[in-house]
């Protein structure tokens, strides 16, 4: 048994040597809205945050984050009551077609948005790259990511993850 | 009776419990007391099959189509909602049930007699007839890109102006005035001159007793106030924050995990595999032998897949262990030829004497091309929940065909079809796959075993290795030329013909032509790939006109406007974005411009690309503009995000996909090797929509099978390299390989 934290909270998990964080996430603590595309690292469906940084939960052994701040889809917005600005910018955008896909995509690019609230469009595309829409919705995630840039610097206290 | 528990709502409605049925479905033939069953609570009206009244004077619309994506949800509930006049921000949306009553009849009714209109007498005895036909044909199928073509438009509007006929007629009687001074608004009936209102919800129970109107009448264009405006769609908030449930989500409790490995070569069956479970093996439930597969239960699909892994498999060899792409196209060659010399090419399309023309033509344009198997990749790897318990089974997935879920799964268990229940998820992407029952089937075995529920999971693997594929193909194209360079003859041999039964037919004006086809026995497994025929199609037959504009000396857009003179429509589309696109002005060096169209599911689509091909090879799509005729689009936003997800799917494919067989076995395995189109690779694309009043098309597939040929006639213009052969990445297309034009 090993402690994981995870959107702030605590979960006991059984995992065994080598087992992705994915699996613990997913199938021990039910949170279900981090995916499982690929499990080789080549489609970003599984993204989350440790300790802010966005890591491929499919590859990343669950023993290996044990004491570090964990934060899924479920986790990013800081206040239950609303959503992220990057959520509601998806939102305002109609980003999702058949949605698998867009946690790991919101993930990336809040982690984006974190270290570079001013994305240009090439550094979008460099630090998007990595997560696969097969529904092609790469145009509106990236208008998404544009209003979201925006509404970061027009509001006061942009939300920092 | 078990209530379908499924529901989503725009607000937050709360249901009486225990349903009053009242009303008459508009469908001949229909028991509304089992509808009722299905769909209503207590205190609402069930005005018809596909929608009932709440006492708080919500409107839920019954919706017989999965959502992938498409935002069919929403699109079917705007156009009942706007032929009743409701107010769109009371409209809910419940999925309709796995139920025979659910059989939709009216897709069938479509595919089978085309969107031909009956005539008007005949049509209780159609339905009746049709509807017979479906439901023993377990037809509730998501796909064709037809939920606005066939459902909406005959199902949904029509329920909708019925409902409100219904409500107006019981108006008039409670208030004896004439219906015709009634106005129905936002859910609401008015008499202006004695100053009386009521909502939908007040006069329902009275509604539901007036007949049901045979003919109601269908707003006009001009009329509509819902359809076409981009409303938000129902499905788009839960998938944003985590909360969307897909087949990959279901937990029920009790559940283990499974995964499985079929044999690589297609078909083959297990010879050995040790099913005793070692002390080593943590968290194993057990090891299974389904004759042509393995699989494994365990209390995580982590430890599920390292067993697997780990297991020593042994198939048996089968005719088919060393067999290679190089043979399986050599062998479509063959089949082609043989066919060819003994006159045995079955007859697609045949008019005036094609092969007498040629001989005779001026110029004689010939070309043979050959398209890869393709997979489909969806994002969500397969997967499929079962639980067989007590003589019953319970199934979660995400299907296009619920109804076929349940028939599969009755079939193979031998119990009754009522004693299968289907909870539909959402659909991680569909594009075909999504509408076999292959993994169902693998679920349910697998269930059977054990008394617990188990969620099979396909590795991606697994996904990319046993899917059902797009056709490779083979084609040989000739057309001969007059001296203006217009064309007299076209002939066309291809290799396996599926549906739409269209798809290879020319869009041209041409008097001579010879369409044949031959379908080879083939090893790999067949499925029904986003656009079906039509992504081989339209890749060949536009970039041959390209080839003959080419040899013409003629502009690739005037030559084929010219030659579509009977058919404005399409010719309106090829002006749509000849204006979008800039057309014949300057571009960079090395870059050029391509451009296709085609009409597919009731939809035409004409697309030109922009690309850039650098000395090295390297291919770059900067820019894609579509224009796009489907009648009328009830949804523009989503349409147009159809559009967008038809090109970038099409893109990948043309660009890289490529599904190759060695030693019997499919090769790829991960998008490592089967890469698709990502952010960086993605084109910017603009959609440009015509309104032209036709009959609605469908949006899901039409964009799909003019993006490859808009990106190889632009290659083409760009290095003079014309693309024969799919996917791009096969071609070489160094500065050095193009010769200058
Ligand atoms: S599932 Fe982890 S990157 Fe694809
Ligand atoms: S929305 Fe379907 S894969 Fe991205």
């Amino acid at each position: 048994m090993i402690k994981l934290t995870i959107n702030e909270k605590e979960f006991e998990v059984d995992a065994p040597a080598g087992m992705p964080l994915l699996w613990a996430i997913r199938e021990q603590c039910g949170l279900t809205g981090t995916k499982f595309g690929c499990g080789i690292a080549q489609c970003g469906a599984c993204t989350v945050h440790v300790d802010g940084q966005p890591i491929r939960s499919c590859i990343t052994p669950a023993t290996s984050v044990e004491g570090k701040n964990i934060t899924t889809i479920e986790g990013i917005s800081k206040d239950k009551n609303t959503l992220h600005v990057v959520q509601q910018a998806w939102i305002a955008e109609q980003t999702p077609q058949c949605g698998y896909c867009q946690s790991g995509q919101i993930m990336s690019a809040v982690a984006l948005l974190n270290t570079n609230p001013a994305p240009s469009d090439e550094e979008i595309d460099a630090a998007m790259s990595g997560n696969i829409c097969r529904c092609g919705m790469y145009g509106r995630i990236k208008s998404a990511i544009k209003r979201a840039s925006e509404s970061l610097q027009s509001s006061s206290t942009p939300e920092i993850i | 009776m078990k209530k379908w528990t499924r529901r989503a709502f725009i607000g937050a409605g709360v249901l009486a419990s225990g349903a009053v049925v009242i009303g008459i479905a508009i469908r001949p033939g229909n028991r509304s007391s089992k509808v009722a069953g299905l769909i209503a609570d207590k205190g609402e009206t069930v005005m018809n099959i596909w929608l009932k009244i709440s006492p708080d004077n919500t409107v839920t619309a019954i919706i017989p189509h999965a959502e992938m994506g498409q935002g069919v949800h929403t699109t079917l509930a705007m156009m009942l909602a706007d032929e009743m006049d409701a107010d769109w921000s009371k409209v809910k949306f419940l999925e309709a049930p796995a139920d025979k009553e659910y059989a939709n009849y009216i897709l069938a009714k479509g595919f089978i007699a085309g969107d031909k209109h009956f005539p008007k007498f005949l049509e209780g005895t159609i339905d009746g007839i049709f509807l017979t036909a479906v439901k023993s044909m377990n037809f509730q199928i998501t796909g064709g890109s037809a939920s606005v073509r066939f459902t909406g438009q005959q199902g949904m509007r029509i329920a909708g102006a019925a409902a409100k006929s219904m409500l107006l007629q019981a108006a008039a009687e409670t208030w004896k005035v004439p219906v015709e001074e009634l106005k129905a608004q936002n859910s609401t009936i008015t008499h202006a001159a004695s100053n009386q209102t009521a909502t939908f919800a007040e006069l329902a129970p009275a509604a539901a007793q007036v007949k049901t109107p045979s003919q109601p009448r269908l707003k006009t264009q001009e009329e509509f106030t819902i359809m076409g405006t981009s409303k938000p769609r129902f499905d788009i908030p839960a998938k944003v924050d985590g909360t969307a449930k897909f087949g990959m989500d279901v937990q029920v409790p009790g559940m283990k995990y499974a995964t499985i490995k079929a044999s690589p070569v297609f078909g083959a069956k297990v010879k050995s595999v040790d099913t005793t479970i070692s002390s080593s093996q943590k968290g194993v439930n057990k090891i299974l032998n389904l004759g042509n597969a393995v699989a494994v239960i365990a209390d995580g699909f982590w430890q599920a897949k390292t067993t697997l892994d780990g297991l020593p498999i042994e198939f048996e060899s089968t005719e088919n262990k060393e067999l290679s792409q190089v043979d399986i196209i050599n062998g479509y060659k063959k089949a082609m030829d043989t066919a060819l010399a003994e006159d045995e090419l079955d007859l697609h399309f045949k008019k005036g004497d094609a092969l007498a023309e040629l001989e005779s033509a001026d110029t004689l344009v010939e070309a043979e091309y050959e398209l890869p198997f393709l997979a489909h990749a969806t994002m969500e790897p397969m997967n499929c929940t079962a639980w067989v318990h007590e003589g019953k089974c319970e199934i979660w997935c995400g299907s296009q065909n619920p109804l076929g879920v349940k028939a599969a799964a009755s079939k193979l268990l031998d119990i009754d079809f009522d004693q299968i229940t289907v909870h539909n998820q959402l659909l991680g992407g569909g594009f075909g796959r999504r509408s076999e029952t292959d993994v169902i089937e693998q679920a349910v075995l697998i269930a059977k075993e054990v008394d617990f529920p188990v969620k099979l999971i396909w590795s991606r693997e697994e996904d990319t290795q046993h899917d059902v594929y797009r056709e490779a193909t083979l084609s040989r194209m000739k057309a001969g030329l007059d001296k203006s360079g217009n064309p007299v003859a076209y002939t066309h041999q291809f290799i396996f013909k599926h549906h739409p039964p269209e798809a290879a037919d020319v869009p041209y004006d041409i008097p001579n032509q010879l369409i044949q086809y031959s379908n080879p026995t083939t090893y790999v497994p067949w499925g029904n790939w986003r656009s079906v025929d039509h992504s081989t199609h339209g890749f060949l037959t536009e970039s041959f006109i390209d080839e003959m504009a080419f040899a013409a000396k003629k502009d690739p857009f005037t030559y084929r406007k010219n030659l579509s003179e009977n058919n404005p429509r399409f010719q309106a589309v090829l002006d749509l974005v000849k204006e979008k696109s800039g057309w014949g002005s300057a571009l960079p060096a090395n870059w050029g411009r391509g451009i296709a169209i085609a009409q597919s599911f009731g939809t035409i689509v004409a697309e030109v690309a922009e690309v850039e091909v650098s000395v090295e090879g390297k291919v770059k799509v900067h820019r894609v503009v579509c224009a796009v005729d489907a009648g009328f689009a009830i949804h523009p936003d989503g349409f147009i995000a159809q559009m967008e997800s038809g090109i970038i799917y099409g893109l990948a494919a043309a660009m890289t996909g490529e599904i190759t067989i060695e030693n019997g076995a499919v090769q790829q395995g991960n998008f490592n090797n089967y890469p698709v189109t990502r952010m960086d690779e993605a084109p910017k694309i603009e959609t440009h929509i015509i309104n032209s009043g036709n009959s609605p098309g469908g949006g899901g597939e039409p964009s799909t099978p003019v993006i490859a040929p808009a990106v190889t006639n632009a290659i083409f213009n760009a290095t003079g390299i014309r693309i024969r052969q799919l996917p791009i990445s096969k071609n070489d297309l160094r500065e050095s390989m193009r010769q200058t034009t």
